[in-house]
Formats: C-alpha cells, structure tokens, sequence
C-alpha cells in the first residue's frame, strides 16, 4: 500500500471529535414522502457514521427502497434534512449522489455483461477523451480487485462471472468512484454461505478502512454479525437506532413487525414416522432412483413420504432447484427413474407433472413465476383453468369465489383481484403463487426458497401454511439456503454438493448449522 | 384503478371520438336531404306556403332515390288537400321534352318541386320556357350537416378498413404472445391469387356459388398452413418470429407470382362480388363479417382457457410453461389464426375488386401492425385488447378518410399517419412509466 493511501485511511478512520461528539458522515432526519394514495415516509431517517455498519432493517413497504431513493435523488421528499459530510445537501439526481460520493449496491446489479470487468469498473469514467489507456486502467483495476481480495481477471467477461464475483465488481466500483458510504440492498440473497461468509469479511474490511455501510437485508443472523447499529423503519417511520450489541433477535423482530412475535416458526405436531420413514410400511408418495440429468444432479435418490416435510439444503448451485425442476418435468432427465406412490413416471413437460398431482414454486418468483403486468386473478387461475371452465369457456365467478378463500386464509393484501400483480409488495406475490399452486390440490409440492426477499409476517404465514399441507398427508419438498429456516420447518433434512446428494439428517431437534454446512461444503 | 385501466385499455377511444368530432367539423357544410327525407322535407314546406290550388309538377331522377322521393312528394300532397299535376321522372332531356308537351297542352304549372340534383334543371326551365316563367322552383330546405357523418361515408370508411381490420384480429393474437407477422400483405395476394386461379379452373365466369366457396376456402386454408408453417419455425427450429415470417413473406409472394404467372386473374363471375361489395340490410356484408369476427376473438381473448393461455405466452412463456401450459401449440396457433386471416383478407379484397393479382397487400403488414399497436397492444407481449386493435384500425380509417374529405394530398397522409403511430407508441411508455412509481 502506498503511503497516501495509508495516510488517507487513517484520517478516516480517525473523525477529530471536535465537540466531543463524533460528526456523522450522513444524517437524513424527519424525511416524509407521499405517493398518490400511500405516505411512503412519515418522519424517517438514518444516521451513518464513518467507519460504522449500520442495518437499515424494517418488513417489506417499511420504506426502506424508499428512503435510499428519497437520498440519492430518485425520489425527492417532501419534507426533512439531509446532511452529509457536514454539508446540508440535495440530490437532484442519482449521477449527483455518486460524484459526492454516496453508491448504492441495488439487488439487480448495474453492469453490463457483455463488456469486461475493467470496461465495467470505468463505464461513464474513461479519462481519456478518444483512445482508452486501457494498461493504465488494468493497474487501477487490479490494485481495487486486490484490495477487496477478489480473484478476478480485469478482462473476464461480466456475464461470465458468478452472482458473487459480479457484486464484488459493484464494490470495486464504488471504490474507484471513492465512495463515502455504500449502501447494499439485500446483498446475500443469491450468494452461498461460503460467499455471505467472505462478503461479511469485506464489509467488515471496508468499515475499517473508515467507510459507512448501509446493510439492508431480511437475513437476521447476518446483521447480528456485522452492523454496529440497527435502524429500524415500519410503516414508513423510523422506529428505533440500536447497537446491535444490545440487541436479542426476538427484539429485533418485534421492533419490525410492531408486536411480539412467539416464536419464528410454528410449531406442529410431527408424526414419528415420518423422522424414521422406514420403520413405517407406508409407501413413499414419490421416489426418486438414480436421477441424473448433465453435470447439475448426478445420480441423485430419496423417497418423500405422506404428511412429511422434507428439507433440500445446500449451498447455491449445488443442484437443489435442478433437482426440482426434474422431478416436475421442467428439464429432461438423463437417466434414472421417478416412482409416483411405486409406479415409474413417464413425464415429458410441465403438463403431466400437474397432472399426476406434482407442483412446483419456484425459486425466482418474477422471472418464472409471475405474470407480473397481468391481474392478481389471472395469475392464480393459469394452473388450474382446465377446472375453471366448463368447455373452453372460464366462470371467472368460480375463480374469484376461489381466490377470495386464500386471500382470507393467507391474509393476501392488495387492492383488487383485478390489480396487476406486479403493484403487490414480495410477501404477497409470494402468497398469491402459493395460491396458486395449492389450487391444483397436488399431493407433491415442491418449494424452492418460499420465503426469499419476503419479510418476517409473511414468512411466518408461509411456515404456517407448509405445516398445514404436511398434516394434510401432502408430501413437502422444502428447498432453502437459511439453515435456520431448514432446521426450524423440516421432519429430515438432505445435503445437496455439487449435484449428488451428500448426507441426511435423521435427528433435525439436535442437529446444528454446523453441521449441515459441513456436509455442503465438503 | 378502473378509471385507469379503463383509460389505459380504452383510452385510444377518446382519441377515435376526438377524430371523428374534428372531421365532423371540419367537412360540415349544406347537405340537400334526398330521397323520402327530401319529399318530407319539401311537402311540409309546400302545404304551409303553397297556395291550395296552386299546379305542383314533381321533377326527379330515375334513381332509387329519385323514385322515392317522388312518390312519397306526391302522396304526402295529395294528402295535405294540394294538386299534384305531374310526376316527371327521366333524365334530363326527357324531363324537359315532357315538360314542353305538357305546357304546350295548355297545362299550368305554378310549382316546380324538385330535389337537390336538378336544381339547375328546373331553373333552365324556368328560364328557356316563357309558360313557366310564373313558375317557383321549390326544393327542400338544406341542412348543415358534416359530409363525413353521412351514413354512407361511414359505410364507406368501415369498408375499406374491413381487410386491414380482418387481419388485425390474427395479428393481435400473435403480438400478444409476444411474436409477430410479417407475412399477412404477401398471404393476401396469395390467397386472392389462389382462389381466383381455383375459380377459373372452376368454371371461370360460369363457376357456381358452391365452387366459389370451396374456392375461396382453399385461399384460406393456403394462408393458414403457412402461417402454420411459420409457427413451426418460430416453435421447434427457435427462429425469431421476426426472420420467419420474413422468409415467408418472400415465400407466400413469391408463390402468388408463380400461381398467377405474374397477372392479375379477372376469369371470375359477377356474384363473386357478393362478399366484398354486397350489402345486407344497407350494411355491406363484409362490414357484418368483420363485426361477428371481431365479436368472437373478444369472446376467445377474453372469456376461453385458449385466451388466457396465448395472454400468459406473451406475459411471460417461462412461467407459462411451468404452469402447464402448451406455449409451443398456442404459439402453433396464433400463427395459423393469422394465416387464416390474412387469407379472409385477401378473399375479401378480391371480391371488392373482383379479381385476384400477386400485387395485393403490399405493405398492409405495416397498415395491421400499426392498427395492433395503436389499439393499445405491447410489442413485449402479454398485453392487448381485440376491441382495442378495432378502434386503432378505425382511426386510421377515419385519419385517411377525413384527410380525402379534407383534400390532404396522399402524402401527407402517410406522414400524419406515421406520427400517429409513433404517438401511441409514446402514450404507451408513458403510460408504462407512470405505473412503474
């Protein structure tokens, strides 16, 4: 490291507490934002100091997109003080914020694939006028990849690189532009552990360095690891600053949600067969034998019982959702065979999977799940119009009466049935997919990640639900990255590492998350 | 939220009745009423004004509205107590040699009542025959009324968008699901070539109605199978709709020059017309055939498991299939519906011209496309209204036909009509943007 740079850090990392009281990097206090229709923001704000990790936590329509956008000059308040670097300040727009030197790290990336990391890094900031100091630029690129310990090739393409390796890029990008704080939004949700593990660590690196970090994320074991403070919207309003140090998770949840909560997961009662499936007689619901299909599942076999919650853990990439996929017919299977309650299935494509009673939700909700500019009703009713009309001709009446049924049971908000699906915050897509899928009154269901990127409300409704459908003698398939969320819902557990399966666990009560990343990883 | 679905499915409507009021407007100007409305017109004036035993002479044309308006003149009179002394109905020459006969018996006429049409007859008549220089030329009060809301100007504008419209409701379905035809023009001038060439094998001008029929649905059934044919390229060979239907443009014209050998084909009987010129109820028959399609593909879209199922394609095909849906045979579909279509299309535009030539439809794609996308339709698929694609083939019928009322040369009305294209395209996005906050 050269000596400027070591110079430049330590004054960082060092504010002069003149007054006696540190002097924040950034303070948005009393901010208020009002849509036609919804007061987005009541009396919001955050504090972010250098070298501080500041969660900014709070459910789904909390505000928290809200407040970042009201900051960087995509949305303008109505009302409140922003103050960075001392300065009383107003971005007009987004290019604004990031010259003064605020970067947000949104969940859809800002690159472009099809050009290179260094073109990336310096997309908007070639120095040159015509010809690009291309060996100048490499240097700059390699000196910030190293600086976060990021393997890179400058020259790799960015469509080439992992969810991972790509985010790394984002940060390296706001490093050049000598970002003052960085702002990340649901960081983890596509990452593996190992990947969540090293991001934390560059968080953690960054704040040393004497930057500020605004963590936004559902993901309460991570922030409990890394923020310093907690700031907590509901309902647009800033309802608490915390140190995380003072802080219980049930705390923290309640703080969110705005009542206490009793526990994270339901509790049901679990039939002892299904913990130990072959001291029983039953017959399996679904077999799978040998199932493989290229390099993604590799001669993979289990059974799934009736009334059984069966957990599919792993890290990402390890071939869960392949698996899924196989099983419903979404992809062609190289060999192997699936036994539907002991006879072999012949399926060649989505249709026959729903036929024999086999459903799946995906993991990607908008790109494989909605109809996002379509209505609510017609997103519930696609998988089951063969049972809505009576000769071609849909009884929209049957499917509103049906729809209105999961709307009250899974406490679905939105304006109308007839409301595009896409204006529904995630908590509620997710339930009206559910919806969905429990309409075709299948005896296989198989979940991929329900509860990803929806808030802790919902995600508690889900459990309850998954429950539901086990004691209903329905065979669940549950697949999911939270370890806690696995070991919390599931009768047995299976290790998915790079497409076989690695291990099951038997005894859920007394295994550990340790123990189910140590049969992932290995 | 209704307003705004409501104004955003059907806010190219504002826009339609927006056009037809400045068109109304703009061409409005004195209308003489002719036939029964005419006599009813001038009977009221003349038993009000006319003296009771005033001599009235009724001077008309040998038209349909010329027969009517002279014998309801002449009962409507006769029952209001006045003298009807002749009822002349000819052309001009042989209305005045009966005229000069009848003062030249002695005959006086006080009145002349006469439409409109000849005016200028009565009055040189007036003038020429110093028996008749007593005379008063009466004719039905004028009213001011917009040329462009005659009944048989919107007749006219309803006709000649009815091919366009036709191919529009194929062409919805297929941009729906997200593709699109560029083959509709050249499977017009195939099918209208087909079926004029099967009619002449036929019989020719002696060829019977069943043969024409027959004929006419194998012009259909060609432009189906290729449209199918372009499914099964954009369904199981991947190929982008855009490049498909592109080849099988050249195709399909290609094919009607071969079939026709390169000329129009007019080896057709008279009643082969029927169709394209024909009328039922004074509505012209092709007018009611383009009113039942429209009906019944608003019905499909809109109410059928096929509908919601070629929505769901457009929306999102992915998602689509993992909810059990065959994307490939509604893709297989809409395409052939629009083969079939454009097929109907040209056998109208034969009948209307009687005659089928490789040169029909040329561009009409561009004319269908723009009427799908002004009728609201996203290009991205999974959005658009059959009734929607109605109203934007009728702007662009009324755009056109109030620019030939309003004497805009051709020209202009190409660059008029772009502009309009690409200010829907504009409300679109905007649209968009706004839903998106």
């Amino acid at each position: 490291m050269s000596p400027a740079t070591v110079q430049e850090t330590t004054s960082n990392a060092s504010p002069p507490p003149s007054d006696g009281q540190i002097r924040p990097l950034l303070k948005m206090e009393g901010i208020d934002k009002a849509f036609p229709g919804v007061q987005a923001l009541k009396d919001a704000g955050i504090t972010v100091h250098a070298g501080e990790v500041v969660a900014l936590m709070g459910e789904n329509g909390a505000g928290k997109s809200t407040l970042v956008k009201a900051l960087v000059g995509i949305h303008h308040p109505d009302a409140g003080k922003i103050s960075f670097l001392g300065r009383q300040v107003r971005f007009d727009t987004p290019l604004q914020a990031i010259e003064a030197g605020i970067a947000v790290i949104y969940q859809e990336f800002n690159l472009v694939p099809e050009l290179t990391v260094r073109e990336n890094l310096f997309l908007g900031q070639e120095k040159a006028r015509f010809w690009i100091d291309r060996s100048g630029e490499q240097a700059k690129a390699l000196e910030v990849l190293k600086r976060l310990e990021a393997d890179l090739d400058p020259e790799a393409k960015v469509g080439a690189l992992s969810v991972a390796q790509q985010q790394a890029v984002e940060i390296a990008k706001a490093l050049l532009l000598k970002a003052k704080i960085i702002f990340m939004d649901e960081p983890t949700a596509a990452l593996s552990p190992r990947e969540v593990d090293r991001l934390l660590e560059v968080i953690g690196d960054l704040r040393d360095e004497g930057l500020g970090i605004v963590y936004i994320s559902h993901r309460l074991e991570e922030v409990f690891r890394v923020a310093d403070t907690v700031t907590v919207l509901r309902d647009g309003e800033l309802v608490g600053i915390r140190p995380t140090s003072e802080m219980t998770r049930p705390q923290l949840i309640e703080l969110m949600v705005g009542r206490k909560v009793e526990a994270e997961f339901p509790s049901r009662e679990k039939p002892d067969q299904a913990r130990s499936p072959e001291a029983s007689s039953r017959q399996p619901l679904i077999e799978v034998r040998g199932l493989t299909a290229g390099d993604k599942v590799k001669d993979v076999s289990f059974s799934l019982y009736p009334g059984e919650i069966l957990g599919l853990s792993g890290l990402v990439g390890a071939g869960r959702t392949a698996l899924a996929r196989l099983i419903f017919a979404a992809d062609p299977i190289d060999s192997g065979q699936i036994l539907l309650r002991g006879k072999p299935l012949h399926q060649r494509s989505p249709v026959d999977a729903i036929g024999n009673g086999i459903c799946l939700l995906n993991e990607d909700r908008k790109l494989q799940g909605l109809f996002l500019e379509h209505a609510v009703q017609a997103n519930f009713a696609i998988a089951s119009l063969s049972k809505f009309s009576r000769l071609g001709w849909v009884r929209d009446q049957a499917v509103r009466r049906a729809l209105q049924r999961y709307v009250e049971r899974f406490r679905i908000r939105m304006p109308g049935m007839g409301t595009p699906v896409k204006n529904l915050s995630g908590g509620n897509q997710q339930k009206v997919l559910l919806a969905r899928w429990l309409e075709t009154h299948s005896d296989i269901v198989l979940f991929d990640e329900p509860t990803r990127g929806i808030d802790v409300g919902a995600k508690y409704d889900i459990y309850i639900l998954v429950n539901e459908l086990a004691a209903a003698g329905k065979g669940v398939l549950f697949i999911s990255s939270e370890f806690p969320e696995v070991l919390g819902m599931c009768d047995r557990i299976l290790v998915m590492h790079e497409g076989r399966l690695k291990g099951e666990v038997r005894d859920v009560k007394n295994a550990t998350q340790e123990d189910l990343l140590a049969m992932a990883v290995s | 939220m209704n307003f705004r679905s409501f104004a955003s499915d059907y806010g190219m409507l504002a826009v339609l009745i927006l056009l037809c009021a400045y068109f109304s407007w703009a061409t409005l100007q004195e209308q003489p009423p002719r036939g029964e409305a005419a006599a009813q017109a001038l009977a009221d004036v003349l038993a009000e004004e006319a003296p009771a035993n005033a001599s009235i002479a009724i001077l008309s044309k040998s038209n349909p509205d010329g027969t009517r308006f002279a014998q309801r003149l002449q009962e409507r009179l006769e029952s209001a107590g006045l003298t009807v002394t002749a009822a002349l109905q000819g052309d001009p020459p042989s209305v005045r040699t009966r005229l000069r006969e009848l003062t030249a018996q002695g005959t006086e006429i006080d009145i002349l009542a006469t439409t409109a049409d000849y005016r200028l007859l009565a009055e040189s008549l007036v003038e020429a025959q110093p028996e008749l220089s007593q005379a008063d030329v009466r004719l039905p009060p004028a009213s001011r009324w917009p040329t462009f809301l005659l009944t048989e100007n919107l007749l006219n504008v309803a006709n000649q968008i009815v091919v366009i419209a036709v191919i529009a409701i194929g062409m919805t379905m297929v941009i729906i699901t997200g593709g699109i035809d560029l083959s509709v023009g050249s499977l017009i001038a195939l099918s209208a070539v087909a079926a004029t060439w099967l009619i002449r094998w036929a019989g020719a001008a002696e060829a019977s109605a069943s043969e024409m029929v027959l004929a006419s649905l194998g012009g259909i059934l060609l432009s189906a199978g290729l449209g199918l044919f372009s499914g099964v390229m954009v369904t199981a060979v991947r190929i982008p709709s855009f490049i498909a239907t592109l080849a099988m443009m050249q195709v399909a014209s290609g094919l009607a020059f071969i079939i026709s050998g390169g000329l129009p084909i007019y080896q057709v009987p008279d009643t082969y017309t029927a169709l394209g010129r024909g009328q039922l109820f004074s509505i012209p028959i092709a007018v009611i055939l383009m009113a039942i399609l429209y009906l019944l593909a608003h019905l499909l879209m809109s109410h059928t498991r096929l509908g919601r199922y070629i929505y769901a394609v457009g929306g999102n095909a992915e998602a689509a299939r993992l909810s059990g849906v065959r994307v490939q045979r509604i893709r297989l579909f809409v395409f052939a519906v629009s083969g079939a279509m454009a097929g109907l299309g040209g056998i109208v535009l034969a009948s209307q011209l009687k005659s089928g030539s490789p040169t029909y439809g040329l561009t009409y794609e561009l004319y269908v496309i723009a009427a799908v996308v002004v009728g609201g339709a996203s290009l991205s698929g999974g959005r658009g209204k059959i009734f929607g694609t109605l109203i934007g083939a009728l702007i662009i019928a009324v755009i056109n036909n109030g620019m030939n009322l309003t004497n805009v040369e051709s020209y202009t009305q190409k660059v008029v009509l772009g502009f309009v294209v690409l200010g829907a395209v504009v409300l679109d996005s905007i649209r968009k943007r706004a839903w998106k906050n």
